[in-house]
């Protein structure tokens, strides 16, 4: 089949995640189940909604259904996010570049997100959840606006109880029966401890807040090399020829979602790029 | 039992002082411990002191009119907390709560601002470090002012 034709998948589960969030598992009418890598994304196509590309945010071992998180902000999702159990969707992908291969990566590794920015995170954290313990430490630093926005409450509770991850969450505001953090993520990154030389950070979330991430862990000593972060632009055609998510000399669909922080950095500085 | 002035090393932004300013400014301090919801600081009140945490984490906490206390902030180890101190009127502005067991230096705003008058070069270097501290709050409070995870990006699908 063309990657630009969508091969048609069943809704299996709809599942709320905030009020305008919601986790969709999906599964293909052939039966053949889609293989991706964390970070990767998709075209979902709500029947006579429209198309728009979606991060997969279930875990990437293959054999798994398709998972993903869609925050209904315009007509395209919204239509995908009212689709109820046994409802048909289209699907087009995986597409891009992922994350790096977390099973090759040694040292700690700092997995930094924001608001819907963890939805593409977590297929790297079930992953390096899956890494020896002797490879090194996962940390997950996550902030959103309110404590009500953010994903995966029940996952992140189990982390935060676990031992297998350090685990520290960050709101804008709270009440005060709020026992996690409050402020920006960068303040996180400045008390959390990072063995600059071996520890590999991946960074997903608002631009404004990957890119103060991302200076308070070059202040912090991390080369820029080892920073990696996940871009989101106007995805259209999913296969860099329609040049709409263009970006410099890279085409986000393509070349990305996930680059280095040493070739984002420099063009986030470039006015009107 | 280490002396307030060897806990300096500990709060960031009283670390690397010269010996003789950071005796100066021991001599302002004592070591309190607060237990889970004590308050550290009402607003509204004449600020007399600030505090500098060694160890647990305390709430920023705003009072709205109606409703429940609102978490605009928490600080943790090594953060110092006040700087109406500093500035007239002395006003505490917010209400400062601990979140558990909280092991702090208090250092007496009048005395401090006492030594200060009274050796500018102290006063210099202590004004330096609060404005450095208060820039990078500021920063801070730039970035959630722009609420980056509410609205939408530009284009939304």
């Amino acid at each position: 089949m063309s990657d630009m034709t969508p091969a048609a998948y069943r809704v299996t589960a709809n599942e709320p995640e905030t009020a305008d969030t919601r986790t969709l598992t999906m599964e293909p009418l052939s039966g053949e189940r889609l293989s991706y890598q964390a970070g990767q994304f998709t075209m979902l196509y709500a029947f006579g909604g429209g198309e728009v590309p979606i991060s997969i945010s279930g875990d990437p071992t293959p054999g798994q259904p398709l998972v993903q998180t869609v925050r209904a902000l315009g007509a395209g999702t919204q239509s995908i996010c009212r689709l109820e159990s046994g409802e048909q969707i289209g699907v087009r992908g995986p597409f891009g570049r992922g994350w790096p291969d977390l099973s090759e990566l040694e040292g700690d590794l700092l997995l930094i997100a924001g608001g819907l920015g963890l939805a593409p995170l977590r297929p790297a954290l079930y992953e390096a959840l899956r890494r020896p313990a002797n490879r090194g430490r996962v940390t997950l630093l996550y902030g959103g606006r309110e404590p009500e926005q953010l994903l995966f409450r029940e996952e992140l509770d189990r982390w935060r109880a676990s031992r297998e991850i350090d685990c520290e969450l960050i709101v804008d505001i709270a009440g005060a029966n709020w026992h996690g953090s409050v402020g920006v993520v960068p303040s996180l990154i400045e008390r959390t401890a990072i063995d600059p030389a071996t520890t590999s950070a991946l960074v997903c979330g608002p631009e404004v807040m990957m890119r103060y991430a991302a200076d308070a862990l070059l202040a912090r000593g991390l080369a820029a090399s080892r920073i990696h972060a996940s871009l989101e632009r106007n995805m259209r055609c999913a296969v860099g020829h329609c040049g709409h998510c263009q970006w410099g000399a890279s085409f986000i669909c393509r070349d990305g979602p996930v680059l280095e922080w040493s070739v984002i950095g420099p063009r986030l500085g470039v006015r009107e790029l | 039992m280490r002396e307030i002035q060897q806990l300096l090393e500990e709060i960031e932004v009283l670390r690397g002082l010269e010996p003789a300013q950071a005796k100066l400014i021991s001599g302002c301090g004592r070591n309190v411990v607060l237990e889970d919801g004590e308050p550290l600081m009402r607003a509204g009140d004449t600020a007399t002191s600030f505090f500098a945490l060694r160890r647990g984490t305390v709430a920023i906490e705003l009072l709205p009119s109606v409703g429940p206390p609102l978490v605009i902030e928490t600080l943790h180890a090594g953060d110092v907390v006040g700087w109406s101190w500093l500035f007239e009127p002395y006003l505490t502005q917010f209400d400062v709560r601990a979140r558990g067991s909280v092991g702090a230096i208090e250092f007496d705003g009048a005395c401090l601002r006492g030594k200060c008058e009274a050796d500018h070069s102290l006063g210099y270097e202590l004004m330096r470090r609060f404005s450095e501290l208060i820039s990078s709050r500021l920063q801070a409070t730039r970035m959630r002012l722009l609420d980056v995870y509410g609205s939408p990006p530009a284009g939304t699908r």
